[in-house]
């Protein structure tokens, strides 16, 4: 679970009563810079508020107050701290260095550091088929206490790079910062779920088809699928399909510079397919 | 322009850390929620909220009727989905800033 998340503060407008609105181009602009610099804010006006509940821990409140005096401000319950600052007569820089200001030195997730690249799983087109998390050699996918195929470490996602989202055999898996459909979460249409190039067969990474045997409970297939399971086939096959999809232009070349070693690729589909078949047998335990 | 209830929440959404949204749809739609005299939320990306987890998320969520202008809806519920704040089914709606034009997203968001 991804726990860095660094918002110290949520901006709030104040244009209700006791203050003077902004100008429309004004507010729009000082709005626009407080979110490109990353910041929530609210715009809070004489017709109510945003009508959302305050969960922040810290509120700064900017207006165009009486008397150009910010009123004080105190949270009933105690739990938040709310500051009031006016800003009469200031640009939208001056009022983002004093949002700044406030802000002082804690940290914050900030635009422009880090691309939010990760999949989205559609789960109603989605059947369970755990191929992805076969697929991807970064730890991405996981498996929910229930059997569900999960995105658990999105941060481990490698930038740009789709690649699971070819082997989804249901065009489930969506990339949102992707430019082009259905990657995006564009409607899915009969010609993507035909078209050649979104399909990347699996089994064909794994060494036989791995999934039609792991549905099949019985035991003898059990065993055929470890005899006919040949690692160095496996890898191979996973390389010519990264190697083509790099050529295709479709992922970053880096990805392929930055995969694991043969011997830790195999260890993570051997640890993939465990998580995969338990899920699949339906009973948390690999079989 | 007609007054949105002040029951229903508005959301903008600016796609700020990697701008898939036009810049001049987002630009525009902003403007026009800046023009009306509705309260709304704005967050800088849904997207890197998901990917923390982000908890505000599960107040967006819960704070139906809700209008978001964001992107894809299948996106939009995904996300909530994966930062474990399912959207419900009904009392949202979600106005797509990558397709619709800016003048579809602002009636949508501020219809009666
Ligand atoms: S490959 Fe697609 S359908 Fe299969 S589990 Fe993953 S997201 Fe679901
Ligand atoms: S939810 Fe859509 S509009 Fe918002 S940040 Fe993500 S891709 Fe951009």
């Amino acid at each position: 679970m991804i726990t860095h998340t660094a918002r110290p503060l949520r901006v709030v407008l104040y244009e209700g009563n006791g203050a003077i609105a902004l100008s429309a181009p004004a507010r729009a602009q000082v709005m626009a810079a407080l979110l490109d610099k990353g910041y929530a804010v609210t715009r809070a006006t004489a017709q109510g508020a945003s009508g959302f509940p305050h969960d922040d821990r810290s509120l700064l409140v900017l207006g165009q107050f009486q008397n150009q005096q910010a009123p004080d401000l105190e949270d009933a319950t105690g739990k938040v701290t709310i500051e009031a600052r006016d800003i009469t007569g200031l640009e939208t820089l001056d009022i983002v260095s004093l949002v700044e200001k406030a802000r002082g030195n804690k940290p914050m997730n900030q635009p422009g550091t880090w691309k939010p690249w990760f999949p989205v799983i559609d789960y109603s087109r989605c059947t369970n088929c755990m191929q992805c998390l076969s697929f991807c050699l970064f730890d991405v996918y996981g498996v929910s206490k229930d059997g569900k195929i999960q995105v658990q470490n999105n941060d481990n996602c490698k930038t740009n790079c789709p690649a699971c989202s070819r082997v989804c055999p249901e065009v489930a898996i969506m990339f949102p910062k992707h430019q082009s459909g259905p990657i995006n979460g564009e409607q899915v249409n009969e010609e993507d779920l035909r078209r050649e190039k979104m399909k990347v067969d699996i089994s064909s990474l794994l060494g036989g088809d791995i999934y039609a045997r792991l549905r099949d409970r019985s035991e003898a297939a059990k065993s055929r699928f470890s005899k006919e399971r040949s690692a160095d086939k496996a890898l191979e096959e996973r390389k010519k399909c990264l190697t083509k999809m790099a050529q295709d232009g479709f992922i970053p070349a880096e990805v392929l510079a930055s995969l694991p070693s043969p011997d830790e690729i195999m260890r993570k589909a051997e640890e993939a397919q465990a998580k995969a078949q338990a899920a699949l047998n339906g009973n948390g335990n690999p079989a | 322009m007609s007054e949105t209830s002040p029951s229903t929440k508005l959301l903008y959404c600016r796609c700020a850390y990697a701008q898939v949204v036009p810049q001049s749809v987002k630009d525009g739609v902003l403007a026009k929620l800046c023009d009306s005299g509705a309260g709304f939320e704005s967050v800088a990306d849904l997207c890197e909220m998901a990917a923390h987890r982000d908890e505000r998320l599960k107040a967006f969520a819960e704070s139906t009727p809700i209008r978001i202008a964001a992107c894809f809806p299948r996106v939009v519920r995904g996300l909530f989905r994966q930062a474990e704040c399912s959207l419900p089914e009904d009392g949202v709606e979600i106005l797509n800033m990558r397709v619709q034009t800016i003048d579809e997203v602002a009636e949508g968001l501020l219809k009666a």
